[in-house]
């Protein structure tokens, strides 16, 4: 018996439609169809008129959520590819996220955003948002790398008074099993230390927590003991976990499969040289997508992206100095 | 297409009933303007308010009689720039316009916001963000979570655009979903001719904006936006329609603006043809001839409300000026509701 992270969100959902009246469900295709990923699968059927399927209005869906959250409800919203997300932008970090600071109004909406890269899907199906997100005050943005995760920070997500952007990653749907959802163990907010280890920190979150855990495999077989840190959440970021961690290495690597260009690991980055400049034996690295969109075929894709190769050989790289 | 005619009163319709809620809605206009003349001679002289001032001058009439229908406490509402009138009707307090045009600490926005950024969405007056169209969706959220929660009764949720905002993808998304919700929503569209200084032929190509209901599946309702009676009659029967079942309902008026975008701009691109033509006239003054000609009001009464209205906003300014401006040490610099989740790290 076991379970998948897709079971995961889906089962949170079902727990919090269950336990919550004031909770309901809004996206495309989400109703009797089950949505893209069957992350709704049955919701529909036992949740009746809490469980609907939107217009193609990613704009409309969260403005929508907003209303709804200030009359009392805790709306979920599926975009059904985090890149869609991008036309809902404006009600995202305009309404959502200032409603509470302007207004004094909590505004509690958990937005599902099927993230990150799976072969063949091409520059607009495969995007990772929580740097561009986590850039707005405002906003709570998750990033679950582990099936337990996956189920109890969407619950936790649900319950919060904040709006929340819930990355939650495709590539793990269907591969990333799990005994069972665990135990309720840390607090939104809390890293995790994924792996212990003595001679390098890799930072990471989401599917790229399982290629640097690989990465971590192979170079022990090189004499190396990696510590992983699972950022968990990327916004707020667990600075005393990442900062203890490097503490013990002496070395960081922050490793993210979104596109390199300012985003969450040269926030690490940035935190670890101000505040623990005088405990690092080496220069911090970081390794992200390539500056391109984001490649069709298979070969491109796994170039494009960080890989337990390209982790290692950065690693390799942190160590020498 | 046949050219849409706007809708008009005719003796029948004014009952003593219709006459009452005329004489509250003029002097709800009436104290609107008054406030407004304020905030643009305070602007003007600089000093208290920071930031813009954006006023409803000519528009009175039609924001006034959609936001006389609704029920504060179980409507929902949510104006836009030009509705001063329409948010006075809704119960909001002069006090509220004036300290978030002050910035004081002790309104609504307490200094975080500003001008017409305001409202008190707990008590369903929703607060506009600035980029246009964006608030038909949170009035049609609302009204969603009403029903879901078996809360709504015969609630209905009012909103304001103007000609501008209709070409915002924002606007054509939260129509259309509302209509697929078939929601007591109320969309009033002040075709005022120009947004800021883009004139209708450079926004949009259809013949009349109206036509727009029927592609969106909606009630549509045509009215000129500076007869006060037409307004007024537009507005009851399209809340009494969104109240009893029959789906959002669009209101398209006709006016000018009487003034700039701002108190900053002067407006000179709005030619004279436009500002004394019959879309030019002025609401308030179109309603006073009104009243004194049907008898409803003497012009020593309009008078006497007139300097009510002005000692009202006086008083209110006098108080608020006196009142604390925002202290960046006392302030919580906080995004988020759950404290537990700020970030101490940078602070």
């Amino acid at each position: 018996m076991s379970v998948t992270y897709l079971e995961a969100i889906r089962e949170a959902q079902f727990e919090a439609l269950r336990s919550d009246p004031n909770v309901f469900v809004y996206g495309q295709d989400i109703g009797q169809f089950g949505g893209a990923f069957k992350a709704t699968k049955g919701l529909a059927r036992e949740f009746p008129g809490r469980v609907l399927d939107a217009p193609i209005s990613e704009d409309a869906m969260v403005g929508m959520a907003v209303g709804a959250a200030v009359e009392g409800a805790r709306p979920i919203v599926e975009m059904q590819f985090a890149d869609f997300s991008s036309v809902g932008f404006n009600q995202i970090v305009n309404q959502a996220a200032t409603l509470y600071w302007r207004t004094n109004t909590p505004c509690p909406i958990t937005i599902r955003l099927p993230s990150g890269g799976t072969a063949g899907s091409g520059p607009f199906h495969s995007q990772s948002m929580e740097s561009i997100y986590a850039h707005y005050p405002g906003l709570v943005i998750l990033t679950p790398a582990t099936v337990e995760d996956a189920y109890w920070m969407l619950l936790d997500s649900v319950k919060l008074d904040d709006p929340v952007i819930f990355c939650e990653h495709k590539f793990l749907y269907y591969h990333l099993k799990a005994e069972s959802f665990g135990e309720h163990s840390l607090p939104i907010g809390k890293a995790r230390v994924a792996r212990p280890g003595r001679h390098a920190t890799v930072v990471t979150y989401s599917a790229m927590v399982h290629e640097a855990l690989r990465a971590a495999d192979e170079l022990q077989m090189e004499g190396y003991q990696i510590e992983v840190v699972d950022l968990r959440s990327v916004k707020p970021m667990d600075t005393d976990t990442i900062l203890g961690s490097v503490a013990r290495t002496g070395r960081l690597l922050v490793v993210g499969e979104s596109f390199p260009w300012g985003g969450v690991s040269a926030e690490v980055i940035s935190r670890v040289s101000t505040e623990a400049f005088h405990m690092l034996d080496a220069p911090p690295m970081r390794l992200n997508s390539k500056d391109t969109p984001i490649p069709y075929h298979p070969n491109l894709w796994k170039a494009h992206r960080p890989t337990v190769g390209s982790i290692c050989d950065a690693l390799r790289r942190l160590l020498r100095f | 297409m046949t050219p849409a005619v706007p809708i008009t009163c005719t003796k029948a319709d004014l009952t003593p009933d219709f006459r009452d809620q005329y004489l509250a809605t003029y002097r709800q206009m009436q104290s609107s303007r008054v406030l407004e003349e304020k905030l643009g001679s305070l602007y003007r002289a600089g000093g208290r308010i920071v930031g813009g001032v954006y006023l409803g001058r000519g528009q009175e009439a039609f924001s006034a009689s959609v936001a006389m229908q609704l029920r504060r406490g179980q409507d929902v509402y949510a104006p836009l720039i030009r509705d001063q009138a329409g948010r006075m009707a809704f119960g909001e307090p002069i006090t509220d316009a004036l300290r978030t045009y002050m910035g004081a600490a002790t309104g609504p926005m307490r200094g975080r916001d500003g001008n017409i950024h305001r409202g008190r969405p707990q008590e369903g007056e929703m607060a506009m963000i600035s980029h246009l169209g964006a608030m038909v969706s949170v009035v049609a959220g609302a009204l969603f979570a009403k029903r879901l929660r078996g809360t709504i009764a015969d609630a209905v949720g009012a909103t304001s655009i103007g000609d501008g905002a209709t070409s915002t993808g924002s606007f054509h998304e939260a129509i259309n979903m509302a209509a697929v919700e078939k929601l007591p929503i109320i969309i009033s569209v002040a075709n005022n001719q120009f947004a800021y200084s883009t004139s209708n032929d450079r926004q949009f190509a259809c013949e009349d904006l109206i036509y727009r209901a029927r592609g969106y599946g909606v009630a549509g309702w045509k009215v000129d936006g500076t007869d006060l009676a037409a307004c007024l009659k537009v507005a009851r029967s399209a809340v009494a329609a969104a109240r009893a079942g029959g789906g959002p309902q669009l209101i398209v008026g006709t006016m000018l603006r009487l003034g700039g975008h701002g108190e900053h701009d002067d407006a000179a691109y709005i030619p004279d043809e436009v500002k004394f033509s019959k879309v030019g006239q002025d609401c308030l003054l179109v309603a006073e001839k009104f009243m004194i000609a049907e008898g409803w009001a003497t012009k020593a009464e309009i008078d006497a409300w007139l300097k009510e209205a002005r000692a009202t906003v006086d008083q209110a300014v006098s108080l608020v000026s006196k009142e604390p401006i925002p202290d960046p040490y006392r302030e919580s610099w906080q995004a988020l509701s759950s404290s537990e989740l700020v970030e101490s790290w940078q602070l």
